[in-house]
């Protein structure tokens, strides 16, 4: 049998069930090499002797009838899991830990999933490359020194470095897809309203959104078929009939109309992002789907436009770690100095430089010239979209702009740093699910990543395009353990 | 322009000025939950008790609207004659406070739930129509408490959470009185309707008065000032005539008026400057991305048309009609449900033989000066509607006297009980028979011989000296009606 580490999720699922190997063998595994993996920095917090007690406790009792028989699965910390830190990689939430658990979480420790540990990501998922957490930047296994990309940075890097054999994000602007993209593995956003947001620490609520990620298409269909609930405690949650996405898992394309949108050739966008797009076109096609260019004459604006209302609802989203009730509490001399104290310490610069950005365009006098003019053109972009679908099922672009980066590199240029979400961003402001899926290397050797673009709700679609590519590119992941000694 | 002399105008040298007042009133909704949450709202449990996470903002936590407050606004909405708006909106109004856990209220702003409607005062001199301006949904805060420990304020987020209506109305009030009336109104039917308990003591309505004054004649609006959250109709008034006083005294000075928020100190009785028009707070008001718009449908607002009781001016016009009552009295039969309540039941367990006017009598008399005495509310009154009907049906039919049945009341309150058994054990039964009556005045004649000749001589105011001999002889029992025939007859 290969390495336990290294086998996908549907293999792991089956080894279980055949009963080749435990619970307890499969988490020790993940746990034994998470052991050697520290340089990494993907966890935040681990819960490995629990994990490891609740794996015994499976393979005592084992139901196999779960989608998710005692899988150990590390989780991005920005998910509130109860009795266990949840840090949303900031300080100010450095000692909270949650007497409640996500719904999405719930949903998969119900299928038998077991809790390793809670994984580094940006602050309160602010960044796009793992260096705004307060508990320190991950590195990607990809290569020494290389950001994983980010928000779901750890997450990426613990997928990617086999710490755990799939993990979920968060994506808001394309915290999946792009660190999926930068660590040669599959992430996937789905439709607004598709998974529950109730106990995910919130960053954008009208743009949060919980997603699988994986080594696979497959194995992504089967995480997204457990977490996606419709849920009453979140109000956004849409009552739809979900598939059984990784039943209905086809690669079967034939026919499909795949749109190319002209608007997505960016000024400046590397030869490498050029080939690869071209590369993925051509694949669709041997598919046999059907190309056809389209337009989404918005896109230029979706940036500009998700840097407003993101900041905006962030602002607010902030505004309850004020020291009051929980978290970090600075002393002040009064309530005000204690605000202003415990929100300066307890935040880092990129969320306070969101805060403060999100603060200004709700302003009176402000207000109308941006976030109210930000939605207006939100709007438009949604329209793009609807009118695209009138002709296509689904949309291939490049996931990012480029390829990973080194840490350091942009930190001190954020708006850099903000075009790596330009092919991501729109999605999240359509509500519409999208998926990144590895498509390539560039000269260094860093994979690059293709996202296919779905209509609401029809996560299936674009899962079954990702599926059959996915077997045509055949893209093998360059990971040599560099950081094992 | 009206010209009552309970017209309430403020003279300074040969100027007169009049009051131009609007209310913002914050109306607790009858719920056992809160807006978003499902913690219970019932008042006065220990500190931080029905705080659910989502009430003390915990990360993640999402609201999801309590329908049945919802219900209670549109209701509230139709009760005022109001415009209900089939799409509205749930904006986060932000700012930091201690008792504030999400940092933002959740309110509506630009789409509330209620548009334009109006509520009818009646004055002394007449009916007045006010304007309604709007109403919307909102949480309340929790309760900073400054007082119990010297270095530290305490919350209690009981209160965080818990869903008012805003009621705003137009500029449309000109004196305290009419504020008087318009909240009395306005929780009367609220009342009627069961959608807050107007429960001031507690609460449950407290409101923010907006005030400015004007050279009388002026169309144009003063510069206003807004009292913050005045939590009783005797403090809005007196805070309305400070302010008003106040704002005249300026201008008669040459002085211009701020436009600032105001608080009301109830111990000096006078209003002062609490922020000016530059610090107000920037609320950064924004759709919350939490909650979808809120939509009714037609059916929804139908159906709880149907589900309206009929209101305090309807059931005046019926009292009127129905019962020929006065305007008056019906105004205040109908001014608490509970007392048309109650005036109905004895209306209707009298029976056939009803005399209304005695019941009204005794209501707003015997009964409400016993509730007064007691501090109690008509629904806690220690006589029953039935019980005081019997008793009004035992005057009627000539069992007692007005007199005995005073004395009956008294026993009544004692446990609720039966006046007919009162009459019987206490032998309180009229005397009627004109036999023993005539038998009793002929001694009483006999044993006065000389007054009796004094009266014939035509001293007549005697003739009370007989009759107060008579009832003293009966032990007040005796009917006064036939004692009076008979003694006209024997002197």
């Amino acid at each position: 049998m290969t390495d336990i580490t290294k086998q996908t999720l549907s293999e792991l699922i089956n080894n279980i069930k055949t009963k080749k190997i435990s619970s307890e063998e499969v988490t020790k595994a993940f746990i034994d090499r998470s052991e050697k993996s520290k340089k990494l920095n993907t966890y935040i917090t681990e819960s490995f002797d629990r994990a490891i007690k609740k794996a015994k406790q499976f393979d005592q009792n084992p139901n196999f009838d779960l989608k998710l028989p005692g899988i150990p699965i590390a989780v991005k910390d920005l998910f509130c899991t109860k009795d266990v830190k949840t840090t949303a990689g900031s300080k100010i939430l450095n000692n909270f830990i949650p007497t409640y658990e996500s719904t999405v979480t719930q949903n998969i420790w119900n299928e038998g999933a077991i809790l390793l540990g809670k994984l580094n990501c940006d602050e309160f998922a602010m960044g796009s490359s793992n260096e705004t957490s307060y508990f320190g930047n991950v590195e990607s296994p990809i290569d020494e020194n290389l950001v994983p990309g980010g928000s779901s940075g750890g997450s990426a890097s613990a997928l990617a470095a086999n710490l755990t054999p799939v993990t979920i994000g968060t994506d808001t602007g394309g915290s999946i897809r792009q660190p999926a993209s930068f660590t040669g593995t599959v992430g996937l956003k789905p439709t607004y309203g598709s998974c529950s947001r109730y106990g995910i620490v919130a960053f954008a609520s009208s743009l949060d959104q919980a997603g699988p990620m994986s080594q696979n298409v497959k194995d992504c269909a089967i995480l997204n078929e457990v977490i996606s609930s419709y849920d009453e405690k979140d109000s956004t949650s849409v009552d739809f009939k979900r598939g059984k996405y990784s039943v209905e898992l086809s690669k079967n394309i034939k026919g499909k109309k795949i749109g190319i949108p002209k608007e997505y050739r960016v000024d400046g966008m590397p030869k490498e992002i050029e080939e690869l797009w071209q590369k993925g076109i051509n694949f669709a096609k041997d598919c046999g789907a059907e190309i056809i260019d389209i337009s989404l004459p918005h896109t230029t604006y979706a940036l500009p436009t998700y840097y407003i209302v993101a900041p905006a609802e962030a602002s607010s989203n902030l505004a309850r770690y004020d020291g009051v009730k929980y978290g970090f509490r600075s002393k002040g001399d009064n309530l005000i100095d204690m605000y202003e104290k415990t929100r300066s310490e307890g935040f880092g610069s990129e969320v306070q430089r969101r805060v403060m950005i999100g603060t200004y365009v709700l302003s009176s006098g402000y207000y109308d010239a941006y976030y109210l003019k930000a939605q207006k053109v939100r709007n438009l972009i949604k329209n793009d979209f609807d009118e695209a679908y009138k002709k296509v099922d689904a949309i291939l672009t490049p996931s990012t702009p480029s390829s990973a980066f080194k840490i350091g590199e942009k930190k001190d240029d954020p708006v850099s740093m903000y075009l790596n979400d330009i092919f991501t961003v729109p999605v999240n402001l359509a509500g519409l699910p999208g998926i990144s899926i590895p498509a390539g290397h560039d000269k260094k050797g860093y994979p690059l990543g293709l996202q296919i673009i779905g209509k609401a709700f029809d996560e299936q679609n674009i899962l079954n395009i990702a599926y059959s590519m996915e077997e045509k590119i055949n893209f093998k992941n360059k990971i040599a353990d560099w950081w094992i000694k | 322009m009206s010209k009552n002399k309970s017209e309430y105008l403020i003279n300074r040298k040969d100027n007169q000025y009049e009051v131009v007042i609007g209310l913002e009133v914050h109306a607790q909704v009858t719920s056992d939950s809160k807006l978003f949450s499902t913690s219970s709202t019932k008042f006065g449990a220990e500190p931080n008790t029905q705080v659910s996470l989502v009430d003390a903002a915990f990360p993640g936590m999402l609201p999801v609207i309590n329908e049945f407050c919802v219900k209670q606004a549109i209701k509230t909405g139709i009760g005022l004659n109001a415009k209900i708006n089939k799409r509205s909106v749930f904006d986060r109004k932000n700012y930091f406070y201690a008792d504030l856990p999400q940092g933002y209220q959740i309110s509506q702003f630009k789409d509330p739930i209620v548009g334009e409607g109006k509520v009818i005062l009646d004055m002394p001199e007449g009916q007045k129509e006010v304007g309604i301006e709007r109403l919307h949904l909102e949480q309340d805060a929790g309760k900073s408490i400054h007082d119990i420990d010297p270095d530290n304020t305490l919350v209690d987020l009981n209160r965080s959470g818990v869903a008012l209506m805003e009621i705003v109305s137009k500029p449309d009030l000109r004196s305290p009185d009419e504020v008087s009336a318009y909240i009395k109104k306005l929780r009367s039917i609220m009342r009627y309707l069961g959608t807050c308990d107007g429960n001031m003591q507690e609460g449950s309505l407290r409101a923010d008065v907006n005030v400015s004054v004007r050279l009388k004649g002026s169309k144009d609006f003063g510069t206003r000032c807004e009292i913050k959250n005045v939590n009783s109709i005797k403090f809005m008034q007196s805070a309305i005539d400070y302010e008003a006083n106040r704002q005249v005294d300026l201008i008669e000075e040459g002085k211009a008026i701020d436009q600032e928020t105001r608080l009301f100190d109830t111990k000096k009785n006078e209003t002062r400057s609490m922020r000016s028009k530059e610090d107000a707070h920037d609320y950064r008001y924004f759709p919350d991305p939490d909650l979808l718009p809120l939509e009714v449908s037609d059916e929804f607002i139908e159906k709880l048309k149907s589900d309206i009781p009929e209101l305090p001016d309807d059931k005046k016009k019926r009292f009127i009609n129905e019962f020929k009552l006065s305007p008056y009295e019906a105004t205040i039969l109908v001014s608490d449900i509970e007392i048309a309540k109650y005036f109905e039941q004895v209306v209707t367990k009298m029976g056939k033989n009803r005399d209304i006017k005695l019941a009204v009598n005794w209501i707003t008399g015997e009964l409400f000066a016993l509730l007064n005495s007691k501090n109690l509310e008509i629904s806690q009154s220690p006589i029953s509607a039935k019980n005081l009907s019997i008793l009004i049906n035992l005057i009627k039919n000539g069992t007692i006297s007005g007199k005995i049945a005073k004395t009956v009341f008294e026993h009544m309150i004692d446990g609720d009980q039966d006046p007919q058994k009162i009459v019987q054990e206490k032998g309180l039964k009229q005397q009627s028979d004109p036999k023993a009556l005539e038998a009793l005045i002929d001694k009483i004649i006999n044993d006065n011989r000389e007054k009796a000749i004094e009266y014939k001589n035509g001293k007549e105011k005697l003739f009370g000296f007989f009759v107060g001999q008579a009832m003293k002889a009966s032990s007040g029992k005796a009917n006064p009606q036939l004692i009076n025939e008979i003694l006209k007859k024997k002197l």
